[in-house]
């Protein structure tokens, strides 16, 4: 048998991009200790619709940590206190009955609020869009492991690959940088075989895109701490390196590293 | 029992797809590298190193106030007098005097200028991008150092200014300010309590943003080893530890008169 929490939420509720927010207290009664964060928005947005209520908009998609849809702060922590762990993967038990939960959304000028805990993500889509891709003319499927890749450099682009997007490390930057989100999706394609053909396009065009909508970073290293996924600093240096690079290297002789 | 109607979607208001800033005309190389945010933190970081070298040597000379009256070119004089003109006189008879100084002074300067017009830019775009909470904050990693590098700057550079028309220009009364007499004119001014204090202070802001500078300089150069990442923090502690002792040791050691000024010493 789960234990039961007793909690008030303070949580933003704002109708719409332009209307007016403010802080709305709710009592959660009764949460399952095993519930999820966003189940146990669930349950209270299930009492307020039954009293007539205008239930919390909240993000959320998978659930499971992968999507990246998810993610509010949770008393004044990007996705709560759990280190690595998305909002949709943080568990009531990890609170204490009588607790008071301040549920704020994201906040960035790029990051306009839809409704209530709900923000437009899209200036992420448009960094991805600007190169985050290997542009490849698709003939015949080469053999699997045609390429070699040295193991650390897999692990290396994997670990960058890790990131969901769901927009954390903007959230808690003081400058509402996005410079963990682009050096992943920098370092992911930029440290493959496949991706060095456009490594300096992309990294000049990605960063340019970023800094359209985002400010700039000042290393408080608040990003890494809020990640779900927990994505290295390292990659933003990485990234500033290629970019610099970017400038300085003439591209036709850029093969020769 | 209806099932909530939360959306996972984000739709409509499409507000978010305008960018913040406008695409600026690209100039040509290298300016178009300091018309980007990740240029001008490049830039930072390299007049930053210049001005920590600066400070570094500055503290270094100023040790020879503690060395006294020393016997020079047959004359006795103050040690940090000695060192002041030693530096007017660099690379002497290949140019005349005072001349590289002046380039070493205007490559000063530059760093100087570019730090100080990259900081503000910088800043001003993070107060265009940024979009205060509401609730309060729980910092994880950020420290009273990194977030108040904008305050500290100002501070410090308030008492530059100070400190140049103090001993540089002798435009602060108080005491006798005569050129290029350096001990006679560091004894005069810090001997003064409130000046002492204002120069303690300013080099708490100073070796604050010197912790912060040192540990970020390596992310925004792109330097970047996994194996030496660890040595950042302490190499930080390290430098700014030893810029603020040496410059407080300076009017504590005024106060105590275990750094004094003379003139019969002088008469030989
Ligand atoms: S809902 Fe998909 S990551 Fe949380």
């Amino acid at each position: 048998m789960s234990k039961r929490l007793n909690l008030t939420l303070s949580v933003w509720r704002q109708a719409g991009p332009s209307a007016p927010g403010s802080f709305m207290t709710y009592h959660a009664k009764n949460i399952p200790d095993d519930a999820s964060f966003l189940e146990m928005l669930d349950i209270v947005n299930e009492e307020l619709i039954e009293t007539g209520e205008v239930p919390i908009e909240f993000p959320h998609d998978c659930r499971e940590g992968i999507c990246g849809t998810c993610g509010v702060m949770i008393n004044g922590r990007a996705h709560g206190q759990e280190k690595g762990t998305a909002a949709c993967q943080l568990h009531m038990r990890k609170f204490s009955d009588g607790d008071t939960i301040v549920i704020e959304p994201w906040r960035a000028r790029a990051f306009p609020i839809v409704r209530d805990l709900v923000v437009d993500r899209s200036p992420l889509d448009k960094i991805v869009a600007a190169g985050g891709y290997v542009s490849a003319p698709t003939g015949t499927a080469q053999d699997a492991n045609e390429t070699p890749i040295p193991k650390e450099v897999a692990d290396s682009a994997m670990d960058a690959a890790a990131c969901i997007g769901c927009g954390a490390c903007v959230a808690a930057c003081p400058n509402s940088a996005a410079q963990l989100f682009t050096s992943a999706k920098l370092w992911h394609l930029n440290s493959l075989p496949q991706g060095q053909a456009e490594r300096f396009r992309r990294t000049e065009h990605m960063v340019e895109t970023m800094e359209q909508f985002f400010g700039s970073c000042t290393n408080h290293g608040e990003c890494t701490e809020a990640c779900p996924k927990e994505i290295s600093q390292d990659f933003i240096a990485y990234m500033n390196r290629d970019y610099i690079k970017s400038q300085i290297v003439n591209r036709k002789l850029a093969g020769q590293k | 029992m209806a099932a909530p109607t939360t959306t996972s979607a984000v739709t409509g208001g499409n507000s978010a797809s305008r960018p913040l800033r406008p695409t600026q005309r690209k100039l040509p190389f290298p300016a178009s590298l300091y018309q980007t945010a990740v240029g001008k933190k490049w830039v930072m970081a390299l007049t930053g190193l210049m001005l920590i070298g600066f400070v570094l040597v500055h503290m270094a000379g100023n040790l020879k106030l503690y060395l006294g009256v020393v016997q020079h070119q047959g004359e006795l004089i103050y040690d940090a007098d000695a060192y002041g003109e030693s530096l007017r006189e660099l690379l002497v008879p290949i140019v005349p005097r005072t001349h590289l100084l002046w380039v070493l002074r205007l490559g000063l300067i530059g760093a100087f200028v570019l730090h100080i017009h990259s900081a503000y830019s910088l800043t001003r775009m993070n107060l265009a991008t940024n979009f205060a909470y509401e609730s309060k904050r729980d910092w994880l990693a950020a420290n009273f150092a990194s977030r108040s590098m904008r305050y500290t700057g100002v501070i410090f550079l308030a008492y530059l200014i100070f400190h140049l028309a103090d001993l540089t220009w002798g435009l602060i009364p108080g005491y006798e300010w005569e050129r290029g007499e350096i001990q006679h004119n560091v004894v005069g001014s810090l001997s003064n309590p409130v000046v002492a204090i204002i120069y303690v202070v300013a080099n708490l802001a100073l070796a604050m943003h010197i912790y912060h500078g040192i540990y970020s300089m390596f992310q925004s150069l792109g330097i970047n080893n996994p194996r030496y990442n660890q040595l950042r923090r302490p190499l930080a502690i390290g430098v700014a530890t030893i810029v603020l002792v040496g410059n407080v040791s300076f009017p504590i050691a005024v106060l105590t008169n275990i750094i004094e000024y003379d003139p019969s010493l002088l008469a030989g």
